[in-house]
């Protein structure tokens, strides 16, 4: 066993860099997040769909393998903009899901035990403090989202070759910022959720129910006022429609764009906001 | 000499109340006391202090930093003990320790050997993999120093160190103050209500009231100059006495019933007032030094409306 000096002794050795402080928060987050055998075993999960994505891309290329089946050799489904759009719909639903078990175990516990003002008190501010904790979603939500993505795109690109990548370099942009809309957006809602409501449970449901209940809001908005703009506050559309428009989706939109776009971002500055109230080393009482 | 607290003139508001008001004062001592009633404002000058408040006029700085422009420069030279629990509960103490280094920017494996030291230092070695959660109040707040050293800060602000501690826990808090203000590596600044911790540890007193400043006090200097002043009660001819004690220096008043009251010159010292006193053959029936302990200098400083330094 070690024999530590019991006598007080200050630090003259190095320091690391100032920037790179902010992901102590994350390291040791992500430590505690995979404690739980339940979030190991739901990423997990979240994982079956895009492996089962990649297979039906590697049999799609080789349909021919299949004609002694008596099937026909061509395609079986086209991997195109809608297929990314369809694979991120399908797994941003399961980054919600991670989000609400992940999100409110980030910030509720510091302000509940009073901790920040600990971590404030070092050469740390408060936007390092929410990106540390944010770079935990972040990382954990891109192993679901944009990298599987990704993935497909590439070993697509390998099975039909230089031309149809070249053709398609347009769906890498649509699978990354379509993926970072959505992390970015429900990072935030649940970190801001967290930092009001102390409780992990009750931030878990509640970010279930402001997702939920927006999405209710925003029907029961359009069929009283007879109108679409109910649609501004019904976070999963606005972002539906931004990646219809990154996928080049010929689909009906509910809403322009630009609306989807200016909708999110001011949820994303309203949650922002409400979220840099909380982060404080003192709580003023007035 | 490089003051560790500069206050010019700071003024902070928070919302429409004004909690501290026209605070000047420079402190250079190793150990600064900040005393005051509750809601004097003593918590308010070390949040301003480490950039929690914005300055609403006037200007502090730390180490010779300041608190409105170089506030990371001074969080990295401090160590801070809050008032309230802070900690993580789910977390051990080693852990919590450790990462609190890392952010103060140690790197990783060193930032592990000084918790674990730190942890030792306070005394909770034996349970440094015990999670904080499960610890005592004491426990904790020697967590919480723990994690305010870790970094070797050159600045440490202590806020109600001994707040909820038993005699023997608090003896244990006011040793280790003592023990890090005698190596010499850092200042200390002890925010507290209680006057028997100040006394027991600070060289300098700022008293605090209603958010002004209404009494600083060298308390090394104050204990000097009690020691030059005696009162002594006599028995024999006074006035030749007197007259003797004087030639050598000293001020004297005297007082009914043969009593006396002496500052003693700078280079009298009290064998000479013995030395004197068989000389002229009175006899000395007894010899007072004034002790004005801080809890009257703390009265006195309260009967103040509208102090400064």
């Amino acid at each position: 066993m070690a024999v530590y000096k019991r006598t007080y002794r200050g630090y003259s050795g190095g320091l690391t860099t100032h920037w790179s402080r902010f992901l102590v928060l994350y390291r040791y987050s992500r430590r505690n997040l995979f404690k739980s055998k339940f979030l190991t075993s739901l990423l997990n999960l979240c994982l079956v769909f895009p492996l089962l994505c990649l297979l039906g891309i590697y049999a799609n290329d080789h349909m021919s393998a299949f004609t002694f089946l008596g099937q026909h050799s061509g395609p079986l489904f086209k991997v195109d903009g809608r297929f990314f759009l369809l694979f991120l719909s399908g797994q941003s639903s399961l980054a919600f899901i991670l989000t609400a078990f992940i999100g409110p175990g980030l910030i509720s516990p510091d302000l509940s035990n009073g901790a920040l003002t600990l971590y404030l008190c070092r050469p740390l501010s408060r936007i390092e403090y929410v990106l540390g904790k944010m770079s935990v979603l972040a990382i954990v939500l891109s192993w679901v989202t944009w990298i599987p993505g990704l993935v497909l795109f590439f070993v697509q690109a390998s099975l039909s070759g230089w031309d149809w990548m070249t053709g398609n370099l347009w769906i890498v942009a649509g699978i990354l910022l379509g993926s970072w809309i959505w992390i970015l957006s429900i990072a935030l809602l649940a970190m801001a959720l967290s930092a009001y409501v102390k409780w992990r449970i009750a931030a878990g449901a509640l970010l279930l129910g402001v997702l939920f209940l927006g999405a209710g809001f925003a029907q029961a908005i359009n069929r009283v006022l007879q109108t679409q703009q109910g649609y501004l506050i019904d976070v999963s559309k606005l972002t539906n429609i931004i990646w219809q428009d990154l996928f080049h989706d010929s689909g009906e939109r509910a809403l322009p764009a630009g609306e989807a776009w200016f909708g999110l971002l001011a949820f994303a500055a309203l949650c922002f906001y409400l979220l840099m109230k909380k982060i404080r080393a003192n709580e003023v009482v007035r | 000499m490089q003051p560790v607290i500069e206050l010019k003139a700071l003024s902070v508001k928070l919302g429409k109340h004004e909690v501290l008001r026209d605070i000047t004062g420079s402190f250079t001592g190793r150990t600064i006391g900040l005393l005051g009633p509750n809601g004097a404002g003593k918590s308010t000058l070390i949040s301003t202090l480490l950039g929690f408040w914005p300055v609403n006029s006037g200007s502090a700085s730390v180490l010779g930093h300041d608190v409105a422009r170089e506030s990371k420069q001074i969080r990295a030279l401090v160590g801070y003990m809050p008032e309230n629990d802070s900690f993580i509960s789910g977390m051990t103490a080693v852990t919590f320790i450790r990462m609190m280094a890392e952010l103060s920017g140690l790197p990783s494996e060193m930032a592990l050997e000084r918790a674990h030291e730190a942890l030792f230092y306070v005394g909770l070695g034996e349970a440094r993999y015990r999670k904080l959660g499960t610890y005592s109040l004491g426990m904790k707040q020697l967590a919480k120093l723990a994690q305010a050293i870790v970094h070797g800060p050159k600045l440490l602000i202590l806020d109600e160190p001994t707040n909820g501690l038993d005699p023997p826990a608090r003896q244990r808090m006011i040793r280790l103050v003592r023990e890090m203000r005698d190596a010499g590596e850092m200042h200390i600044v002890l925010c507290s209500h209680l006057l028997r911790d100040v006394e027991e540890t600070c060289e300098e007193v700022v008293i605090l009231k209603q958010g002004r400043v209404v009494h600083y006090s060298n308390l090394e200097n104050e204990r000097r100059l009690n020691r030059r002043f005696v009162e002594l009660e006599l028995h024999g001819d006074a006035n030749e006495f007197v007259a003797a004690v004087e030639s050598l220096g000293c001020e004297s008043a005297p007082g009914a019933l043969n009593r006396l009251k002496l500052v003693l010159g700078d280079k009298i010292e009290v064998s000479d007032i013995y030395r004197v006193a068989a000389e002229k053959n009175v006899q000395l029936r007894r010899m007072n030094f004034r002790r004005d302990t801080l809890e009257e200098i703390f009265l006195k400083a309260m009967e103040h409306t509208n102090g400064s330094l």
